[in-house]
């Protein structure tokens, strides 16, 4: 029981991770039809970015500082390759930001080196009881950035002008043009939102033990997340990311036990098979939207 | 009066006969058949001649490092042929190609492999067309077995499942120690021998390298015509109606799952023919050469090359091939730049940098690729000194 606890405490911790990174690829969706390839990229500069910013300034004010530039970034790029191409095919975009990852990462692994680089975070391995578990401290650090960062965002475009017109855009473009929506600053606004939140999950996947040259694969895994969630839905997003991260973190501690024929390291795949057999049963994912088509 | 009106017109000279043109009008098409055909213009047929002339000739010329280069060319354009044909022409997404191509390499190294190895699997058949075509048909059958999601899915979200599938297969590749021979390890690729000559061997008369430039070259050549045969035949049209419009596609007759699932199956076959042909030049395999890095290039050749043409297939593929030896010159113009994978900034990095930038660059200045530059070049020489 106490292993099962610690292993979805565990699953919950990466889930969080993995549900930011799904919502950063959620709101580039939204705006504009794209799966942004580019995540894992802007990922690992931002937890690179922070790992330089935390000795001078602390890990605490890097992080935002990182979401910042990488904001920046994400802001760069959707003005210099985004913009031109609207119009154009949704799977054109999406390979453009297959290019722009391979190019951004050969610059950033140049910034990590060949080692493993510290991110500068205060938990470490670290443990504190928690109804005499030993819980993790980046663990509950991961939950509560989560539950933050979701319930900023939900209110953002629940609440703000700015977030409404984020909506409006992303229903219907030439309505919001109509009624004053600038389109084209929300999709920058979006690629900019997605960029800040690559950033922040990039600090935490660092935490405890640091990134590497291969570390961007682990944004990959949002993408199950999303596709499992249904590719428009925030709240999917989310859900799919920990499901996501509870279900590898299972297989990580009872696979090698139960089904020992499927190999080592079968958890880091997990999320590709729980993907395929959601989309086998709901090929619009949990919660997304059915495409409607016209004849 | 009706009676006369009714009557077909003299004419002064009878029509040419369905299927042939009149005399001295080369670029007149009397038939839906002279427009369809292979070589439909007098310029493709002698461009074809003299091509194929001169690959014929190159072994004589080049350097052995150079043949070995174009070989490995070939044998992607053959891989990137089949990917044109499920994304280009039918229009389905797939990032999985790299895991088509391990699946042929590997049942063709297990067919090709020797007999009494206990720890590796192996048949010894080592005749060519055998290994060949099985590694072709193992990845066309599990072409098969995928096509069901695209016939569920579309657009995006096939594109992540056959990224999925990929880190999958990666997976599997990496742990199925007795198929593979495991990371670190591999296993010898499969031994091309054709009527008893291992042509991976230098005989007397030819180089091993030689001998493999005209074995790519040959297969090349084959699979490019049956390509450009699928793609203008009514298979190749039901693909493009599904590509454009898949529901139109359907009211018009087009049986959309049927073609979804013959468009992965024969992209599967060319990715697996490719995958065993490509590590039989190198004659080494290992389990960790499959990754999404694979399927990036193959999309990065066909983008580059031209969408849904086959001759653009081929360019791209032999750009990309090209492409690390350019780069590997570079030190000597750019004295800044390091070729040892240690230092900073070194060739490798300049090389990866160009493939994302290059995938860039052309999607949005050139969305039709080098074919497009092809044509462009094409239309400007033929009404020259005119603009149009």
């Amino acid at each position: 029981m106490r292993d099962v606890l610690l292993t979805t405490i565990r699953g919950l911790g990466f889930g969080s991770i993995y549900a930011m990174l799904a919502v950063s690829f959620v709101i580039i969706y939204k705006s504009s039809k794209v799966i942004s390839f580019a995540q894992p990229a802007l990922m690992l500069a931002g937890a690179v970015l922070v790992s330089y910013l935390a000795g001078p300034v602390g890990f605490y004010l890097a992080v935002p500082l990182a979401a910042i530039g990488i904001a920046a970034l994400g802001l760069g790029l959707e003005r210099t390759t985004i913009r031109p191409m609207i119009g154009r095919p949704v799977f054109v975009v999406a390979i453009i930001t297959l290019g722009l990852d391979i190019a951004i990462r050969v610059v950033v692994n140049v910034f990590i080196g060949p080692d493993v680089r510290n991110v500068g975070d205060p938990w470490g391995l670290n443990t504190v009881d928690v109804a005499g578990l030993p819980v993790q401290e980046r663990y509950i650090a991961m939950v509560v950035v989560l539950v933050v960062v979701v319930g900023a965002l939900f209110a953002f475009f629940r609440y703000s002008r700015y977030g409404l017109a984020m909506r409006a855009a992303s229903l219907d473009q030439e309505t919001a043009l109509v009624q004053g929506v600038s389109v084209g600053a929300m999709t920058a606004l979006a690629w900019a939102m997605a960029g800040g939140l690559a950033a922040v999950a990039g600090a935490f996947v660092g935490a405890g033990g640091g990134v590497d040259q291969s570390t961007w694969v682990i944004a990959l895994k949002a993408l199950p997340a999303i596709i499992i969630g249904g590719l428009d839905s925030i709240e999917g997003a989310v859900v799919g990311g920990l499901l996501v991260g509870i279900v590898e973190s299972f297989f990580a501690s009872y696979q090698g036990e139960y089904l020992p024929w499927l190999g080592q390291n079968f958890s880091l795949v997990s999320p590709y098979v729980l993907l395929l057999v959601v989309l086998l049963v709901k090929p619009y994912g949990l919660f997304g939207t059915r495409e409607v088509e016209r004849v | 009066m009706t009676a006369l009106e009714n009557r077909p017109a003299e004419r002064a000279t009878p029509a040419p006969a369905k299927g042939r043109r009149p005399w001295g009008r080369p670029a007149m098409y009397t038939g839906y058949g002279q427009d369809m055909a292979l070589l439909n213009t007098g310029a493709k047929k002698a461009a074809l001649a003299v091509l194929l002339v001169v690959a014929l000739l190159l072994p004589f010329v080049l350097e052995d490092e150079l043949l070995r280069l174009l070989a490995t060319g070939a044998v992607l354009a053959i891989g990137a042929i089949g990917l044109n044909l499920v994304t280009g022409y039918a229009g389905q997404v797939s990032l999985g190609h790299a895991f088509f191509l391990g699946i042929g390499a590997y049942t063709a190294a297990v067919v090709s492999g020797e007999t009494g190895d206990e720890d590796l699997y192996g048949f010894g058949i080592t005749f060519i067309p055998v290994w060949l075509l099985a590694g072709g048909a193992m990845a066309a059958l599990v072409g098969l077995v995928v096509a069901p999601l695209a016939s569920r899915l579309r657009g995006l979200y096939l594109a992540i499942v056959t990224l999925g599938l990929v880190f999958l297969g990666e997976h599997v590749f990496r742990e199925w120690d007795a198929v593979t021979g495991g990371v670190g390890v591999g296993r010898p690729a499969a031994d091309p021998v054709l009527f008893g000559v291992d042509l991976s061997r230098s005989t007397d008369a030819f180089s091993a390298d030689q001998q493999m430039y005209l074995l790519m070259t040959a297969l090349l050549v084959l699979f490019a015509l049956l390509g450009r045969n699928i793609a203008r035949s009514a298979i190749g049209r039901s693909f493009a109606a599904v590509r454009d419009r898949d529901i139109a596609a359907e009211v018009t007759g087009v049986d959309v799952r049927k073609a979804k699932r013959l468009a992965f199956v024969i992209s599967g076959f060319y990715a697996g023919c490719a995958g065993a042909l490509l590590y039989s030049i190198s004659g080494y395999l290992d389990p960790s050469s499959f990754g999404l890095l694979v399927s990036v290039q193959f999309v990065a050749m066909v983008l580059i090359g031209g969408v849904a043409t086959i001759s653009g297939s081929i360019m791209g593929a032999f750009f990309i091939a090209i492409l690390p030896r350019l780069t590997r010159e570079l030190p000597e113009y750019l004295p800044f730049l390091s070729s040892s994978a240690t230092e900073f900034p070194n060739v490798f990095q300049v090389e990866t940098l160009l493939y994302g930038l290059l995938i860039v660059a052309f999607l949005i200045f050139e969305p039709r690729g080098l074919f497009g530059v092809w044509v462009r070049a094409r239309n400007y020489w033929k009404s020259w000194p005119f603009s149009y």
